[in-house]
C-alpha cells in the first residue's frame, strides 16, 4: 500500500479525504440514532400498551387477608374453638443470611426458650425457606415495641399480629374436635384436589383431625385480597382497593359439651370410651375417649418433648378409642342376639332352656359365667341375668350367616359414617368375612364351633364404641336408624342460612314393634333386678341397660380371678343404656379398657353420664368403682 | 455602564468558549439533574460535580492543542503505568468484584478513566508527528499502542470502560486515514473470530450477551435489568408517564436509576417525545463537534476533535441501546445525564478541548 505518496499530494486534497471520513461518520451516527430511534418507537408506540401491563403487574400485587375461621360451638352456644389476636415473632429464611446469629441477637429483645428454638428448627425442616416461621408467639407489647425500634438491624424479621386458634376448654372434646396445625404438603394435595388453591393463599393452619379436619372447607372461609402497590424489594407501598374476605361458618355441635366434660372426668384414670347419642336424631351428645390431650398443644407446630410425651405414652392419648378401636363387646351383645332370634322366628319370648352351666358344641366345652348354672331360663332371664348358655344355644341354632344378616344392617362391623376421620370397621364375623380376611386356605374355613361364642359377643367379634351406641340408638329408636354426626348445624357466616347436617334417617329396619318393646323391656329388668341393678339402685327415672365383660386374655378354662392378674390383662368392662325407656332421650355405650366387670366400672359411668343429662345432676370428678359388684351379685360375670 | 474591570473579566471568560457547546451540553445536563432528582436525592451533588466539569471544560478550552501535544505522551505513559499496577500487578482497590481503584493515600483515582483522554491525546501526537510519511507500520504501532492499554483494562474487568477508550483510539485510527481495505479486512476478521473472543470473555459477560437474546431467560439474575429497563421505556409511551411519575422508577424496580440507566427513568417519564428531544441534542453536539474537526488546521487537531466527538456518540449509543435492550449490559454511563464526578468531568475537559480546538484554529494556522 503507497501511503507515503498520499502524503505527496496536496494538503486540500489530503483535507477532503478527512471530510469524506468525516462525512461517513456521521452517516454512521445518522444510521445508528435511526436505529436506537426506531427501538424506542417499537417500544414506546408499537408495544405501550404490552409494557404498561406489565409495570402494572409489576407495580400491583394482590396480598391475600386470610379470613377468620369459623367457631365451634356446643349444642347450648359454649365456644370451643375460637380464635384470638396476637403478635409472633417471625423469620423468613431465605432472606436471613446467618440464621443462628440472627437468633442469638434477637435473644437479646425477646425471650426466646430452647423449647421454641427446638419449635423452629422442626419448622424449619418441614417448611420452604421463603415462608415465614414463628420463633416466638405472644409477644407482649413491651417486647413488640423493643423488636420494633431494633428492626432495621434484622432483615428478613418481622412481627407479625396473626389470628390463632385456641381451644378454650383444652382436653374436653379435644377428640372430637380435633385441632389444626400448620399446613403440610399432603394438605397441599387435598387442598388442591378440591380446587381451593388461590382460597388458600395467605393460610396457614389446616384442621388435620376431628371437626377442625372434616369440616374444614367450612371452618375456613373466602380469602379476601388486597391491591396492594409494590416496590421492587416486595414491600407495600400503599393500599389500592379491599376485597374483605368472609369469614369461615360456624360449627354448631349436637355435642353437649358440660356432659362431655362430667362424662370425661367419671372415667378418672381410667382409659375407655363413652358414645352418648339422641336417639331420634342420631346426634353425638359426648364422644369420649380417654385419656385426651391438649389440642392448643398443636396450634403453632407442636414442641418435639410434647409430641414425644403423648406419642409415646403406654395410654395412647392420641388415638380416639371411640372410633378407632375395635373391641369384642361381650354380653352387651345379647339384647340385639335376643332381638335377632325373636324377628327371624328362632325363639319365642317364653321358650326356656335349662342351664347346666355349660354347653358342648362338637366335643369342647363353653362354659357359662355363673358356676352351676341358671337353672330353668327363658329370654327376659337371660338377658337380665345375663345367661351365656342361653346364647351358645341360640347361635348354635340360628347358625353365623343368619346372625350376620341381622347384625349388619343395624351397623355393627361397618363405618358408622360419623363426621369426623378416623373411624375402624371392625369386624362382623361370618365365613364370607373370614375367606377375605384369612390368606391361607386352612384358616378360611368357617368352623361350626366359632359360631357358639359369637352368641355372646365374644370370638371374632369387633366392634368399635361408635358402632356399639349407634345400635343401642336404633334398638331405642325402634328400629329408625340415624348415621351419628357431631354436627348439628352449619351456620352461613353472610347469609346466617343454617345447614341442618342429617335431619333425615339412614333407614328404617323391619322390626316388630312388640319384639322391640320385649328386648327393650328385659333391658329395663337389667337396671331394676338384673347385673345394672346395684349401679342403678334408686335411680329418679326407668332406663334399659346391658352389661358386658370382653376377654382381653384367653383363660382357657381356669378360673377367673380378677385380682391376680395384672392391670392391662384385665377384661374391658362394657355397658350400654338407653332412658328414660319409653322415650329415649339418649343412648350409650360405655367402654372401660381393663375395667374388669361392666357392673364394676362401666355401669357407674352411665349412670353418672345418664343422672346428669335427664335430672341436671352436676356431678364432678371421677365415677365410683364398684368393688362388690361380682359378690353381691352371682349373674354379674360373664366371659 | 459596566465597569472596565468586568468587562474584561467577562471577555476573559467567554474566550475560547463555543457558545453551541456550551448549550448544547448545558441544556442536556438540565435534563439529567432533572431525572437525576426523579430517581435519587443526589441532585446537590451532581451540580458540584457540573462546577468541577465547567471549571475542567474552561480551563482546556484556554489550553491551545500545540500545548496539549507536549502532555501527550507524558499522561499516556503515566496512564498505562497506573493500569500496570491494578493488574497485573494487583495493587487496586476491590469493588464489586473489580479492581478498577487505585489508593493515593487521600484519594483514590480510577486510571482507566485517564486513558479516556490520554489515548486519542497519545495516538493524535503520533499521527501528527509522522504525518508526513504515514506507512502501514504507523498503523500497526498505534495500533499496538492502543490495544495494550484495553487489554489492561478489560482485565480489571471493566468491558465498559475498555470499549470507550478502545473506541476513542480507534476513531483516531480511522480519521488519520487507515485504509479502508484494512477497516474491511479486520471487520471480517472480527466476525470470524467471534467464537475465539467468546472463549476470552468472563462467565458474567457472556450471561449478559445470552440474556440480551432472551432476557426472560433469566428473570431474576442477569435478565432482571433489562426486562425492568425495557418495562419502563415502553410504559412510557408516546409522552411519557410525567416527571416524577414513573411507577418503574418510583418503586425502585429500575437498577442504579441515577447511574447507567438513568435513561431507563428519563424515558419512563418523557416518553418517545422527549427520547427524540434528547437524541437531537446529542445530534447537534455530536454535529457540532464533527464541524470542528472538519475545520481544524492540524492532523492532530482534526483527528483528536472527531474521535472526542465520536466518544460521546459511542457513550449515549451504547448505553441507550443497552438500556433498551439491544445491547449487552456494560458499564457505561450517559453522557451529560448520568450522575458521577469522574466520568462528567472527563466529559467535559472532553468538550474544553473540542472548544480549544475551535478558537485556536486560526493561531495555527499561521
Amino acid at each position: 500500500m503507497l501511503i507515503a505518496a498520499k502524503s505527496r499530494k496536496p494538503q486540500d486534497d489530503d483535507l477532503s479525504r478527512f471530510r469524506f471520513r468525516i462525512t461517513f461518520a456521521a452517516g454512521m451516527v445518522a444510521l445508528v440514532f435511526s436505529l436506537l430511534t426506531g427501538r424506542f418507537v417499537f417500544l414506546q408506540v408499537v408495544q405501550h400498551e404490552y409494557y404498561t401491563t406489565r409495570a402494572e403487574n409489576n407495580r400491583i400485587s394482590l396480598v391475600p387477608i386470610p379470613p377468620n375461621r369459623g367457631i365451634i360451638e356446643d349444642r347450648n352456644g359454649v365456644v370451643l374453638a375460637h380464635n384470638y389476636s396476637a403478635f409472633t415473632l417471625e423469620i423468613t429464611p431465605s432472606k436471613v443470611a446467618d440464621l443462628e446469629r440472627t437468633i442469638e441477637s434477637l435473644e437479646g429483645l425477646v425471650e426466646i426458650q430452647p423449647k421454641d428454638k427446638r419449635r423452629f428448627r422442626k419448622l424449619l425442616e418441614e417448611s420452604r425457606s421463603f415462608e415465614s416461621l414463628p420463633i416466638r408467639t405472644r409477644l407482649t407489647d413491651e417486647e413488640v415495641a423493643r423488636f420494633a425500634a431494633n428492626r432495621y438491624r434484622f432483615p428478613g424479621v418481622e412481627v407479625k399480629a396473626r389470628l390463632f386458634r385456641q381451644y378454650p376448654l383444652g382436653p374436653v372434646g379435644a377428640h372430637a374436635i380435633g385441632y389444626i396445625n400448620r399446613i403440610n404438603r399432603a394438605d397441599l394435595d387435598i387442598i388442591e384436589e378440591n380446587g381451593q388453591s388461590s382460597n388458600y393463599k395467605g393460610t396457614e393452619h389446616f384442621g388435620k383431625t376431628g371437626l377442625e379436619k372434616s369440616y374444614e372447607f367450612q371452618l375456613h372461609g373466602q380469602t379476601g385480597y388486597e391491591k396492594v402497590e409494590m416496590d421492587a424489594g416486595g414491600r407495600p407501598v400503599r393500599s389500592l382497593s379491599r376485597n374483605a374476605p368472609i369469614s369461615g361458618n360456624r360449627l354448631t355441635l349436637t355435642l353437649d359439651i358440660k356432659l362431655q366434660e362430667m362424662a370425661e372426668k367419671a372415667f378418672g384414670d381410667w382409659r375407655g370410651a363413652l358414645v352418648a347419642i339422641e336417639p331420634s336424631t342420631g346426634g353425638i351428645l359426648a364422644l369420649v375417649s380417654t385419656p385426651s390431650f391438649d389440642p392448643n398443644l398443636f396450634i403453632d407446630g407442636i414442641r418435639s418433648e410434647d409430641w414425644d410425651q403423648l406419642n409415646h405414652s403406654p395410654d395412647r392419648p392420641m388415638v380416639n378409642r371411640a372410633l378407632n378401636g375395635a373391641y369384642p363387646i361381650g354380653s352387651t351383645f345379647k339384647p340385639f342376639m335376643a332381638l335377632a332370634a325373636l324377628e327371624t322366628g328362632k325363639r319365642t319370648p317364653n321358650q326356656s332352656f335349662f342351664d347346666p352351666g355349660f354347653f358342648t358344641f362338637g366335643g369342647h366345652t363353653f362354659r357359662d359365667a355363673k358356676r352351676g348354672g341358671h337353672g330353668k331360663v327363658n329370654m327376659h332371664q337371660s338377658i337380665v341375668h345375663s345367661c351365656d348358655t342361653y346364647y351358645y344355644m341360640l347361635a348354635n341354632d340360628m347358625g353365623i350367616d343368619a346372625i350376620a344378616r341381622f347384625m349388619g344392617p343395624i351397623g355393627f362391623g361397618s363405618r358408622t359414617g360419623i363426621d369426623i376421620d378416623g373411624e375402624s370397621e371392625g369386624v362382623l364375623p361370618s365365613p364370607e368375612w373370614k375367606r377375605r380376611y384369612f390368606k391361607r386356605a386352612a384358616q378360611q374355613r368357617w368352623f361350626g364351633g366359632e359360631t357358639i361364642s359369637i352368641g355372646v359377643g365374644q370370638g371374632y367379634n369387633a366392634y368399635t364404641p361408635i358402632q356399639l351406641a349407634q345400635a343401642v340408638a336404633t334398638l331405642a329408636n325402634d328400629g329408625v336408624l340415624f348415621r351419628p354426626h357431631l354436627v348439628q348445624y352449619v351456620t352461613d357466616s353472610r347469609t346466617g342460612k343454617k345447614t341442618m347436617i342429617e335431619p333425615e334417617p339412614l333407614r328404617r329396619l323391619p322390626w316388630k314393634r312388640e319384639n322391640v318393646a320385649f328386648v327393650k323391656q328385659a333391658m329395663v329388668g337389667v337396671n331394676k333386678e338384673g347385673t345394672g341393678a346395684r349401679a342403678f339402685a334408686g335411680a329418679r327415672y326407668v332406663s334399659g341397660g346391658k352389661t358386658g365383660t370382653a376377654q382381653v386374655f384367653s383363660l382357657r378354662g381356669a378360673d377367673y380371678k380378677e385380682r391376680r392378674l395384672r392391670k392391662e390383662l384385665r377384661d374391658h368392662a362394657l355397658f350400654i343404656a338407653f332412658a328414660p325407656a319409653d322415650k329415649p332421650r339418649i343412648a350409650l355405650a360405655v367402654l372401660v379398657e381393663n375395667g374388669g366387670f361392666g357392673a364394676q366400672t362401666a355401669a357407674p359411668i352411665a349412670r353418672m353420664v345418664l343422672d346428669y343429662y335427664l335430672l341436671n345432676e352436676p356431678a364432678d370428678g371421677p365415677a365410683r368403682e364398684d368393688e362388690a359388684a361380682r359378690e353381691s351379685d352371682e349373674d354379674e360375670g360373664e366371659p | 455602564m459596566i465597569p472596565p474591570v468586568v468587562y474584561r473579566f467577562h471577555a476573559r471568560l467567554v474566550r475560547n468558549v463555543d457558545g453551541t457547546l456550551l448549550i448544547t451540553t448545558l441544556v442536556i445536563m438540565g435534563f439529567g439533574l432533572a431525572t437525576i432528582y426523579s430517581a435519587s436525592d443526589r441532585t446537590a451533588n451532581q451540580l458540584m460535580n457540573l462546577c468541577a466539569g465547567l471549571v475542567a471544560m474552561w480551563l482546556f478550552a484556554q489550553l491551545p492543542p500545540q500545548k496539549m501535544m507536549r502532555f501527550a505522551v507524558p499522561l499516556y505513559v503515566v496512564g498505562v503505568a497506573l493500569l500496570v499496577l491494578i493488574w497485573p500487578l494487583g495493587l487496586g482497590i476491590k469493588v464489586n468484584g473489580a479492581r478498577r481503584w487505585l489508593s493515593l493515600g487521600v484519594t483514590r483515582i480510577q486510571p482507566a478513566e485517564m486513558l479516556k483522554i490520554a489515548m486519542p491525546l497519545m495516538l493524535a501526537w503520533y499521527f501528527h508527528k509522522h504525518e508526513a510519511m504515514l506507512r502501514i507500520r504507523h498503523y500497526a504501532t498505534a495500533g499496538l499502542l492502543l490495544l495494550v492499554p484495553c487489554a489492561l483494562i478489560a482485565k480489571q474487568p471493566d468491558l465498559g470502560t475498555a470499549i470507550l477508550v478502545g473506541g476513542a483510539g480507534f476513531y483516531v485510527i480511522f480519521f488519520a486515514g487507515l485504509p479502508w481495505k484494512i477497516i474491511i479486512g479486520m471487520t471480517a476478521a472480527g466476525v470470524l473470530a467471534t467464537p475465539f473472543v467468546w472463549s476470552l470473555l468472563h462467565d458474567y459477560q457472556r450471561r449478559r450477551i445470552l440474556t440480551l437474546i432472551d432476557p426472560n431467560s433469566d428473570p431474576l439474575g442477569s435478565g432482571y435489568h433489562i426486562i425492568q429497563s425495557t418495562i419502563a421505556i415502553g410504559s412510557g409511551g408516546p409522552f411519557g408517564k410525567g416527571w416524577l411519575q414513573g411507577t418503574q422508577t418510583h418503586l425502585e424496580f429500575i437498577p442504579e436509576r441515577h447511574t447507567d440507566f438513568i435513561f431507563a427513568v428519563f424515558s419512563e417519564e418523557r416518553g418517545l417525545l422527549g427520547n427524540s428531544i434528547l437524541l437531537i441534542l446529542y445530534l447537534i453536539l455530536i454535529a457540532r463537534g464533527l464541524y470542528i474537526s472538519a475545520n481544524a488546521s492540524t492532523l492532530f487537531a482534526r483527528v483528536l476533535a472527531g474521535s472526542i466527538t465520536l466518544s460521546f456518540f459511542t457513550y449515549a449509543f451504547v448505553n441507550m441501546g443497552m438500556v433498551s435492550g439491544i445491547l449487552p449490559v456494560v458499564g457505561v454511563p450517559l453522557p451529560f445525564m448520568s450522575y458521577g464526578g469522574t466520568a462528567l468531568v472527563t466529559l467535559f475537559i472532553g468538550v474544553g478541548i473540542l472548544m480549544s480546538i475551535r478558537s485556536h484554529r486560526m493561531l495555527v494556522k499561521k
